[in-house]
């Protein structure tokens, strides 16, 4: 089914249209905010809250204001942010560490069950330093434009061309390569 | 428009990560409704980033899923699925359970129906049996008329009194069971014709000297009375008894012209 058929139906409360867009990106989400609380049942907790929460909210993405993706997206990193800034989170997790998804996949042994893991793996520690932040803060974070750029200082038409240039490699690696 | 140059700019790359203005958004949407190139530039790196994402996650999705469609209410579709697979394995079952609920009820209806049966023959044997009943009482009181009648016939004390037919009606007879100690007379009339419409016997007592008739009744019942014996009460010292047909309800003094019987007591 296109996928703006199978949201078409989502935003009208179908269920069989939930759960495959759950399929297609609860994974990716779940990733979005583990990167953000280091937590893995925490961030399991925070993804079926934005699932929830996305369901309850259907009727209000609408496809002119962005993708499907980059909508859920946005309430991931919002929900994972909350969550870091919430009280009972802060004092359990006095020692937040600061790794960013780069390391996470490089320390991840947990993941050798999957082939695309190894691929990415190899791929992101070759990424040019400037590369995986520029990622960690666009995808993982949400940071806008000119966030990233004051961040990397860097100017704006340079965070958007050196973007481009990271995700072809990227999809280089994970499309063209068929992981 | 340039479609390589714009694809080049980076702009979809910032799209998918949701770094673009409203306006800008706005933009990208209706060229990517307008050129396909834009619209599978945007799939592929959407695709690249959902990829990269998942994997740094270690979900259990399958599970949160589980969570969350309970959390929502949702309609357990798996678990019927599971039941349809094995749908023949349960049939057996259901047809038996149908089969066997379907034979219940017709034998309740049966049950019932012979319970409504069984009560009526209950009433109908109930009726008859009171009726036996009544019968019984019937053939009791009859019997015990009967040994009355016996007792008086074979008492030694009782006096015997025949009433002859008198005049025009000499074929006609009676008689008289006197129980002097009881005052009562058990009198026979089974030798009397039916009185005509609108009459009655009437029976007297009487003393001879000066002869002096004393009432003693009509014989209202002469007629619905089976054996024709009366028990009459007679408090008199009879010296002999008639019986006179006389107008319904009975006379003060008998019509001597209708005197059917007369029977003189023996002297004692």
């Amino acid at each position: 089914m296109q996928l703006e058929a199978l949201v078409e139906k989502f935003k009208q409360k179908d269920e069989k249209a939930f759960e495959a867009l759950y399929t297609m990106y609860s994974k990716s989400m779940h990733g979005v905010i583990y990167n953000i609380v280091k937590d893995n049942d925490i961030a399991e907790e925070v993804m079926q809250d934005v699932f929830v929460k996305a369901w309850h909210n259907a009727s209000s993405y609408s496809f002119e204001k962005g993708r499907f993706f980059t909508w859920i997206l946005n309430i991931s990193r919002n929900a994972a942010i909350d969550k870091t800034r919430s009280k009972g989170f802060k004092n359990s997790k006095q020692n937040l560490n600061s790794d960013f998804f780069v390391d996470i996949l490089e320390t991840s042994d947990s993941l050798d069950n999957s082939t695309d893991a190894i691929g990415i793996k190899k791929f992101v520690t070759k990424l040019a330093e400037k590369c995986k932040k520029v990622i960690e803060l666009l995808y993982f974070k949400g940071y806008t434009q000119s966030e990233v750029s004051e961040t990397l200082d860097m100017p704006i038409g340079t965070v958007k061309t050196r973007n481009r240039q990271c995700i072809q490699e990227l999809r280089s690696i994970v499309l063209k390569n068929g992981y | 428009m340039d479609i390589k140059a714009y694809i080049d700019s980076g702009i979809l790359e910032l799209y998918v990560a949701g770094a673009l203005s409203e306006a800008e958004n706005q933009e990208v949407y209706a060229l990517m409704q307008q050129y396909p190139e834009i619209l599978q530039e945007v799939l592929e790196i959407e695709s690249a980033i959902v990829k990269l994402t998942g994997n740094v996650s270690k979900s259990n999705t399958i599970k949160s899923l589980e969570i969350i469609k309970r959390t929502l209410a949702f309609k357990v579709k798996d678990d019927t699925k599971v039941i349809s697979l094995s749908k023949p394995k349960y049939n057996w079952i259901t047809y038996t359970g149908w089969a066997a609920s379907i034979i219940l009820t017709l034998g309740l209806i049966w049950t019932a129906n012979q319970n409504n049966q069984l009560k009526s023959t209950i009433q109908t044997v109930e009726t008859q049996k009171s009726q036996l009943e009544i019968e019984i009482e019937y053939a009791k009181t009859d019997l015990d008329k009967a040994k009355t009648l016996i007792s008086v016939l074979r008492d030694e004390n009782i006096t015997q009194i025949p009433l002859e037919g008198q005049g025009d009606f000499a074929s006609s007879y009676a008689k008289v069971y006197w129980d002097k100690d009881a005052k009562r007379i058990f009198l026979d009339v089974d030798g009397l014709p039916e009185p005509p419409q609108g009459t009655v016997y009437q029976v007297w007592s009487l003393t001879l000297n000066p002869l002096t008739p004393v009432s003693l009744g009509t014989l209202d019942q002469f007629t619905t009375d089976e054996n024709k014996i009366f028990e009459i009460n007679n408090p008199n010292q009879s010296e002999a008894f008639g019986i006179t047909l006389e107008p319904a309800g009975g006379s003060q003094s008998p019509t001597m012209e209708k005197l059917y019987t007369l029977g003189v007591a023996a002297a004692s």
